[in-house]
């Protein structure tokens, strides 16, 4: 019977980006994929006729570009456009236009509050220096704080120049940040709540924290460390959808001579005298491996497809604990025609970015108080974007597809379970909160998919539709993510590592946690390292 | 317009293009430039974007400041032959040609394309004034005239995956079955339009061109069919990024014009330039070609050289030296950027010949917080263009 020399449960970017590396590292490698496409939550899907949904992730910031250059993803289809400008509605008439030039922003915010765009000055520097501390992590290893080894102590004294480098008192600052609410964080800087909603809204997306949580400030951060082509806060829409992402790695990954399996649902990872030897399919096929990779989250990987038997003990605990709520659903549309917003001019620029329907802080707040008690708000913090007006690929021409990403969604309800009608009716509130804003959105409307966090975990596995596959709170985050001690992609199993975003650095669409983890593999398996260094120096 | 009389500083204001009632409503940033005396947009909103409309969606240029010649008579086919370096006998009826012309030193004028529009009709684009060379190439021939039409014709470039199908729907019936480097006539408003698959991205795209009297009614059209594929006008800065990626060379940047060089050998040989397919020594006698058939022996001094620097940080004007401790200095770089779509530090450097096969380092400056930092970046040499995609050359190509 063929053994593999890895075999990697789980075709998500991660996955993908995982394989790739060990292929070209000349290690026989399958991906084993449980739907019959691949790309997990960076996935492109035609549900309709002509449109092409981005179905799960919808924009990226956080991919390496070190990585999409040396997989030479350009030459294997993926091109990421940077979208630009964002219009923030507030709760009455009042928006805000986050316009691309520095100069416009500058003075549209001076029409909200003459203090706050002077403020945003100190704000940008200040989230600069942090996002670019942060930013030297992500294709880098975290270091085991307890651990005598030389590479962990090396790694340690390394973080410990970074963080010194931002001088005294920035130091504290920090050490502070990762601890406060987005609110607290915005509330040295700002004065407008309308300022304040708009800076505070990447803190609460995609875990179940409000704008007063301690810990969204980080969240906040998470969302605006990106970048695209070196522009610190840019999002870029690869072109065909994020499954142009996942199938650029895939081809690449083919190229390298990877397999990639779908219909190949993992039921058991096989685990003998304590080492992971291979995998049992759901058909009852069974392959073997030199060693085993999880794309999936830690809690689906320790307790839905290992034997709690298999595990040392604590780690099903671990795994069961680990925090990994779902807060977050999408509703995808198929659209007639490009929508108009009321009391906004006909700038073509503008209206082809990012919608933010926010509201206010206290709107944001009390949407976090219904998902609390297990319903959905009236008044849903609502991001969109239209690619199909960048994008001439994803939508017949003249036609659009709007992406809506919305925070909050429970995932389970209080008055019983997820049903169609319950989606469906969860599906209206977010166009009906976008129709107060456009008036005769809905008959614009040919097709929609809802999805909440009920569909989300049955379609492609996330545990409760947890877009990161786990929270982004400081006790989840670097060496402690998934677990502390595992920190380094290794699991408490011999040759059974962890390569998704549960593992460091997280939720998005980076390739960094499958590169992470091909450049532990690949040390283990004393083969030379494949994986590049972060391109960027001394930012 | 107004007068001498009414305004005294007309006289030194840039010209404006038969298409800038258009481009000055588009051109949000009033970012303006001047090219040949022409007022002329660096960038209409930001380059980046305007880079990526070309790679994703496709942008119109405004090519009305180039220069363009009409070369006719018995004889024009001949003095040109005598003129460039490549064989214009085999140059087509509607076909297209890229070359360049030299001094007697075997040093590059300029480049530029020559369309063959009849057998004794051709027209002659570039990027500066050249007429005097012309003329004095068309010493000794008795029968050719040549005419500066730049300011008669509109020209306008729309480049991009979408251009092609931009110009189905404009009408252009048969477009698609335009080959690269051919060209093609339609009926717009009572005039010929002249369509030319041709263009200074690497990307799928074409230039047309119009009497100036129709430019406006030109560009409504083409905008009025782009509306739903995402058209776009683009600027200098966006071409500038494009033209590298694919590799092509900017006058006044990765090469100077060799009538305006001041210091000896400051200008450059085709060989330098790496174009020695454009030099052809089958065809009669040229201007520079014993120059050039000497420098072909010996090898070129210098080699315009495409680099992929280590690092994020764009060289420009980086001085190139064979070693991380800069022993020697052996080149510098011309022209420099990030590619967006490559996500490589690219470059064209001049390298002195004999250095190719040694290490290359670049010596980079940058910035944080206005304070300069230089670090040294390994540099490594790309033979192909940086960035192509095959829908530049297909025909018919993709509708995006």
């Amino acid at each position: 019977m063929k053994r593999y020399d890895a075999i990697v449960i789980g075709a998500g970017h991660n996955g993908l980006t995982n394989a790739a590396y060990l292929a070209k590292a000349g290690l026989d490698v399958v991906v084993l994929e449980k739907n019959d496409y691949i790309g997990g939550a960076s996935v492109s899907r035609e549900l309709y006729e002509g449109w092409t949904y981005s179905n799960c992730s919808y924009v990226c910031s956080m991919m390496r570009q070190a990585l999409h250059r040396d997989l030479d993803l350009g030459r294997h289809g993926l091109i990421l456009v940077p979208y630009i400008s964002t219009i923030v509605f507030g709760d009455g008439d009042d928006r805000l236009i986050a316009y691309h030039d520095e100069q416009a922003a500058y003075l549209e915010l001076k029409r909200h509050s003459s203090h706050d765009a002077d403020a945003m000055h100190r704000f940008q520097a200040d989230l600069t220096r942090y996002a670019q501390l942060i930013r030297k992590t992500l294709l880098r290893t975290p270091p085991d704080p307890v651990s005598m080894r030389p590479r962990d102590i090396r790694e340690l004294l390394y973080l410990a120049k970074q963080f010194w480098s931002l001088g005294e008192k920035e130091i504290y600052e920090y050490v502070r940040f990762f601890t406060l609410s987005a609110v607290d964080f915005l509330d040295d800087y700002f004065e407008n709540d309308l300022v304040k909603a708009a800076m505070a809204s990447p803190g609460i997306i995609g875990t179940a924290v409000g704008v007063c949580s301690p810990g969204s400030s980080y969240i906040l951060l998470h969302h605006v460390m990106g970048d695209v082509d070196g522009t610190i806060g840019a999002w870029g829409l690869p072109r065909g959808g994020m499954g142009a992402i996942s199938n650029a790695i895939a081809s690449a990954l083919q190229e390298y001579g990877g397999e990639i399996r779908t219909n190949a649902g993992v039921q058991r990872v096989l685990v003998k005298n304590r080492k992971a030897v291979g995998v049992v399919l759901e058909n009852g096929d069974e392959l073997q491996s030199r060693i085993v990779v999880s794309n999936l989250d830690a809690r689906r990987t320790f307790t839905r497809i290992m034997e709690k038997e298999d595990l040392p003990d604590g780690i099903y605990e671990k795994a069961k604990n680990f925090k990994i709520r779902g807060s977050s659903g999408k509703v995808n549309l198929a659209l007639s025609g490009m929508p108009k917003f009321t009391s906004l001019p006909d700038n073509h620029y503008v209206n082809k970015g990012a919608q933010a329907f926010t509201g206010s802080l206290a709107t944001m707040e009390r949407a976090f108080d219904c998902w609390k008690r297990g319903r959905w708000s009236d008044e849903p913090f609502v991001e969109s974007i239209i690619p199909s007006a960048w994008d001439p690929t994803v939508a017949p021409p003249g036609c659009h597809w709007m992406s809506n990403f919305v925070q909050y969604c429970p995932p389970q309800l209080a008055d019983g379970p997820w049903t169609p009608e319950k989606r469906d009716r969860f599906g209206q509130t977010v166009i009906d909160r976008i129709e107060k804003y456009s008036p005769g959105f809905r008959d614009l409307i040919l097709h929609m998919e809802i999805r909440t966090p009920h569909e989300l975990e049955e379609e492609i596995g996330l545990t409760e539709g947890n877009i990161f596959q786990g929270e982004l709170t400081v006790d989840q985050l670097f060496f402690n993510r998934p677990f502390p001690g595992y920190g380094q992609y290794r699991m408490p199993v011999k040759n059974l590592y962890m390569c998704g975003s549960s593992t460091h650095p997280g939720g998005g669409v980076s390739s960094a946690c499958g590169a992470n983890a091909a450049r532990e593999i690949l040390m283990d398996l004393r083969r030379p390292n494949t994986v590049p260094e972060d391109d960027f120096y001394d930012e | 317009m107004t007068s001498d009389m009414t305004d005294p500083y007309a006289g030194e204001r840039p010209k404006l293009s038969p298409f800038h009632p258009r481009l000055e409503a588009l051109n949000i940033r009033d970012a303006w430039g001047v090219w040949n005396g022409y007022k002329f947009a660096d960038r209409y909103y930001d380059a980046e974007y305007e880079y990526f409309c070309v790679r994703n969606t496709c942008g119109t240029y405004d090519i009305c400041p180039m220069q363009k010649y009409d070369i006719r008579g018995r004889d024009a086919e001949r003095m040109l032959n005598r003129m460039v370096t490549r064989d214009v006998t085999k140059l087509g009826l509607d076909r297209v040609m890229y070359t360049v012309w030299c001094t007697d030193e075997g040093r590059v004028i300029d480049d530029g394309t020559i369309f063959r529009l009849a057998d004794d009709r051709f027209q002659l684009n570039c990027g500066s004034p050249c007429v005097a060379w012309f003329e004095k190439s068309a010493y000794g021939f008795d029968d050719v005239t040549v005419t500066d039409v730049s300011d008669d014709i509109a020209a306008l470039s729309l480049q991009g995956p979408t251009s092609c199908t931009v110009l189905k729907n404009m009408g252009l019936d048969g477009i698609d079955t335009l080959k690269p480097f051919h060209i093609a006539r339609f009926p717009f408003h009572g005039e010929t339009l002249t369509v030319t698959r041709t263009g200074f991205t690497g990307d799928l795209g074409y230039e047309l061109w119009i009497d100036r009297s129709l430019a406006l009614d030109l560009w409504d059209e083409v905008y009025a069919a782009g509306e739903n594929y995402g058209i776009q006008p683009y600027g200098e800065a966006a071409t500038n990024m494009a033209r590298l990626e694919a590799g092509f060379i900017m006058p006044a940047m990765d090469f100077n014009e060799a009538l305006k060089t001041v210091h000896f050998e400051h200008d450059h040989s085709p060989f330098e330039l790496g174009l020695d397919w454009l030099v052809d020594f089958k065809k009669p006698h040229f201007s520079g070609r014993v120059a050039l058939l000497k420098e072909k022996q010996r090898g070129p001094r210098y080699t315009l050289t495409k680099l992929d620097i280590e690092g994020n940080k764009p060289a420009p004007a980086a001085i190139i030296y064979d070693s991380e401790a800069c022993r020697k200095d052996v080149g510098y770089v011309t022209s420099a950027m990030w590619s967006p779509a490559v996500k490589a530090n690219i470059a064209m450097a001049m390298i002195k010949t004999e250095f190719l096969k040694g290490e290359l380092w670049a010596e980079i400056y940058y910035y944080k917080d206005q304070r300069p930092y230089r670090r040294m970046a390994l540099s490594t040499i790309k033979s192909k263009p940086f960035w192509v995609h095959a829908r530049a050359r297909a025909t018919p190509p993709p509708d995006f």
